[in-house]
């Protein structure tokens, strides 16, 4: 019933809002004032669109019913990743974990390699996992990705359960959860993350109860419920299809590139004034007919391995020559020594260079080759060793700080499914401070805009369009940082300066604008069912600094490789007092609009403006404001101080 | 790879600095030979910077001793690294050169 019910709202929304954007474009843009109509306009049919996909991920609100029974023999490793955090609380996961009622390995995976932590482990009799000595210094680490498939190398089970280092799990969460994975296309169960250190009013806005719900549900209706990277089921079988897929994938992109190098780093050897003798050019025409006939079979699609190994051998064979030749010449130069000589050239004569001393010359790295640096880069490119990451299997993608978004699209895209289980069966600790939080939701917008650039869900092969749709969606809340300063400066520019964006506050307005303003809060409030969504409203506008700068820096890191400035996210209360400074910009909007509104009153009290218009943005600016106000409110939190009858956790 | 060298007492210090490889290898032979038609035919050459030989530097090297045997001197090589040393030892070439361990050392005895 409330599924028909929300589908009923959602047709009112999408039709009172077409009705109302098709009117502003077409009939009220002030073209006087285009500098703001215009950005005005984009920024609501923004607004328009986000509310849209919304309605349509809620149109398949998918609420399931209990998982069958679990297969009792499912093996199962719960992987709980640590950075830097408090080794107290690792360990109260970890013995949490370990009391979870199905049978399972418990594993601390430590990227910190904290020998304390160890020894606690040993102690317990909690598996203990760190980077193995793979992952070398010059090699990309790829954080808590990178961490996670470490541990698959290491590790066997047929399910994963991963929790961070915070999350406490009930003993039934397995229980609950594997029976899904009866279905053998399910790839991932994700369940809620929910917080135990957050008071009913939520300052930091931490709980993300409409995410967390008709968000998840109904993005599972569509297959497409996401990985969230904590409190979640894998299927090890699916993440490591993903990391073979990718390793093809990659090996055959980094050989095709090598490929296409050579011909310019043949031709540049060739050039180079150094490179006169004729046994050079003989190897350089060697490597040259190696790569060619090695692209052909790459087109012709032979296996790779097969066509690597045999430009290996080709050059291998031709270098030796260059070798042999060289120590041909030595030995002739030491015979007329010998011949010319009074003295002896050593004591049993003329040596000879023994057959095993020229391979050992001839090897990689003495190789004469090795001098033309371009070619020699281009031999090292063409192997399927995949040499420039630690292991030439990444199960988990690593296009991304947020692994788990980008991990799950390529799932979906392989045809795996997805499940949502809305039921909090772990508990987590949320920032307790504004610092914390901000470098938090600076992290997952950042990720997000990353997978977004990099593997765009609207053209990925493999998705359905629902499920694109529902990727993008969640992408597309995170531009919401530059619609919000657009509506800032609307009412600033009218209170200031008597500038109207729409070319007149008439009728026509309000009969368009009203209607789609109320549909759309009730769609929230019938798909929410009652849940408190006003927090999360606040902060999708309030914290626009955060939203723009993500975007700013993962397109930098994108297009043009900059780092993000990524941190990891404390676990830990960060010190000090309030940190106003942190919300500098908004402090700076919040001042303009209120003063924007004494002028606009003072205006209208002396008749340089009309009622009706400084009336709307009088408004408008209040409800800015309400909406900053919770900032302050973020700014003066002191943390999660647990109210007299104990936390709804069960004891632990 | 770089190289220089001064004319001492008895002999001529050369310098390679750098890496002796394919590419550098016809340089050095150059090199000495222009140091010996210059009139020095003890050569000394101060392999202290040398980092890296591949077989044609050790083929330039065996050039350069036969070029000063031929115009009535010897070369001979000093301060010898670690991968020069086990290509001298691997090809046996440390049966035809001694390695000295420094410059001042090499003809000290004669």
């Amino acid at each position: 019933m409330t599924r028909f019910w929300t589908r009923v709202v959602v047709v009112l929304t999408v039709l009172t809002g077409l009705n109302y954007i098709a009117w502003r474009w077409a009939a009220s843009l002030n073209w006087d004032a285009w500098w703001i109509a215009l950005p005005l306009v984009v920024a609501e049919t923004y607004s328009l669109i986000d509310v849209m996909l919304f309605g349509m991920t809620v149109w398949k609100l998918k609420i399931r019913k209990e998982a069958p029974q679990p297969p009792h023999d499912a093996t199962v490793d719960v992987f709980i990743t640590t950075y830097n955090e408090d080794l107290d609380m690792v360990l109260t996961t970890a013995l949490a974990a370990q009391k979870i009622r199905h049978p399972h390995s418990t594993w601390i995976l430590d990227d910190g390699a904290r020998p304390e932590l160890k020894a606690l482990c040993e102690q317990h009799g909690l598996g203990y996992v760190t980077r193995s000595e793979d992952w070398t210094k010059d090699l990309p680490r790829h954080a808590k990705a990178g961490n996670l498939n470490n541990a698959l190398m290491v590790t066997h089970g047929e399910f994963l359960l991963i929790l961070d280092a915070d999350q406490i799990p009930e003993p039934d969460i397995l229980e609950k959860t594997l029976g899904y994975f009866n279905n053998r296309r399910v790839a991932l169960v994700q369940t809620p993350q929910y917080f135990s250190n957050v008071p009913d009013s939520d300052p930091l806005g931490s709980q993300a109860p409409l995410f967390y719900g008709p968000i998840q549900q109904g993005k599972d209706g569509w297959n497409a419920a996401f990985f969230c990277g904590s409190n979640a089921i894998l299927r090890r079988e699916a993440l490591m299809q993903l990391g073979l897929v990718g390793y093809v994938k990659e090996t055959e992109k980094s050989i095709r590139r090598a490929l296409a190098a050579s011909r310019a780093a043949i031709k540049q050897a060739r050039k180079s004034a150094d490179v006169e003798s004729p046994l050079v050019t003989e190897v350089l025409d060697e490597v040259e007919a190696a790569t060619r006939e090695a692209q052909e079979e790459v087109d012709a699609g032979r296996p790779l391995s097969e066509v690597t190994y045999r430009v290996r051998r080709r050059v291998d064979a031709a270098v030796q020559t260059l070798v042999q030749a060289d120590v041909a010449a030595l030995q002739a130069d030491l015979e007329e020594i010998a011949a010319m000589e009074l003295a002896h050239v050593g004591e049993s004569g003329v040596p000879v260079v023994a057959d095993d001393a020229v391979q050992r010359m001839s090897a990689r790295d003495w190789s004469p080759l090795g001098a033309l640096e371009s070619v020699q880069a281009v031999l090292d490119a063409l192997t399927v060793e995949r040499s420039n990451e630690a292991q030439p299997v990444m199960p988990l993608a690593t296009i991304s700080v947020t692994e788990d978004m980008a991990t799950a699209m390529r799932m979906h895209a392989m045809g795996w499914e997805s499940v949502y289980h809305h039921e909090i069966l772990a508990y987590g600790l949320a920032p307790e401070d504004i610092a914390t939080m901000l470098t938090q939701r600076l992290r997952w917008a950042q990720g997000t805009i990353q997978v977004l650039l990099r593997e765009n869900p609207l053209v990925q092969k493999g998705l359905k369009i629902g499920q694109r749709l529902m990727y993008f969606a969640t992408m597309w809340t995170y531009l919401s940082g530059f619609a919000a300063v657009i509506y800032f400066a609307a009412p600033i520019i009218y209170l200031l300066l008597g500038i109207l964006p729409v070319s007149s506050l008439s009728w026509d307005f309000f009969i368009r604008f009203i209607p789609f303003m109320v549909v759309n809060q009730l769609l929230f409030a019938v798909a929410g069912r009652g849940i408190p969504t006003w927090r999360g409203q606040q902060y999708s506008l309030a914290l626009f600094p955060t939203w723009i700068k993500a975007c700013t820096t993962a397109a930098r890191n994108v297009w043009f490789g900059r780092p993000l400035g990524f941190a990891v996210t404390p676990k830990a209360r960060q010190s000090g007092g309030p940190s106003w400074s942190l919300i500098r910009p908004q402090i700076v909007v919040s001042v303009l609009l209120a003063l924007a509104a004494v002028v606009g009153i003072v205006r209208l009290a002396t008749g340089l403006a009309e009622p009706l218009g400084t009336l709307v943005n009088v408004v408008w600016v209040v409800f800015d404001l309400v909406v900053m106000s919770i900032l302050v409110r973020a700014v003066l939190y002191k943390g999660y101080e647990p109210a007299a009858e104990p936390a709804n956790r069960e004891e632990s | 790879m770089e190289f220089s060298y001064e004319v001492k007492d008895s002999y001529a210090e050369v310098k390679a600095d750098g890496r002796l490889n394919m590419v550098s290898a016809p340089k050095l032979r150059e090199f000495v030979t222009d140091v010996i038609a210059g009139g020095s035919n003890r050569i000394v050459v101060n392999l202290e910077n040398t980092a890296f030989m591949d077989s044609s530097g050790l083929g330039a090297l065996i050039g350069c001793l036969k070029a000063a045997r031929q115009a009535g001197g010897d070369l001979r090589i000093a301060a010898v690294q670690p991968q020069v040393n086990m290509v001298l030892k691997l090809t046996s070439m440390d049966k035809v050169l001694t390695a000295y361990p420094t410059a001042e050392e090499a003809f000290s005895n004669d």
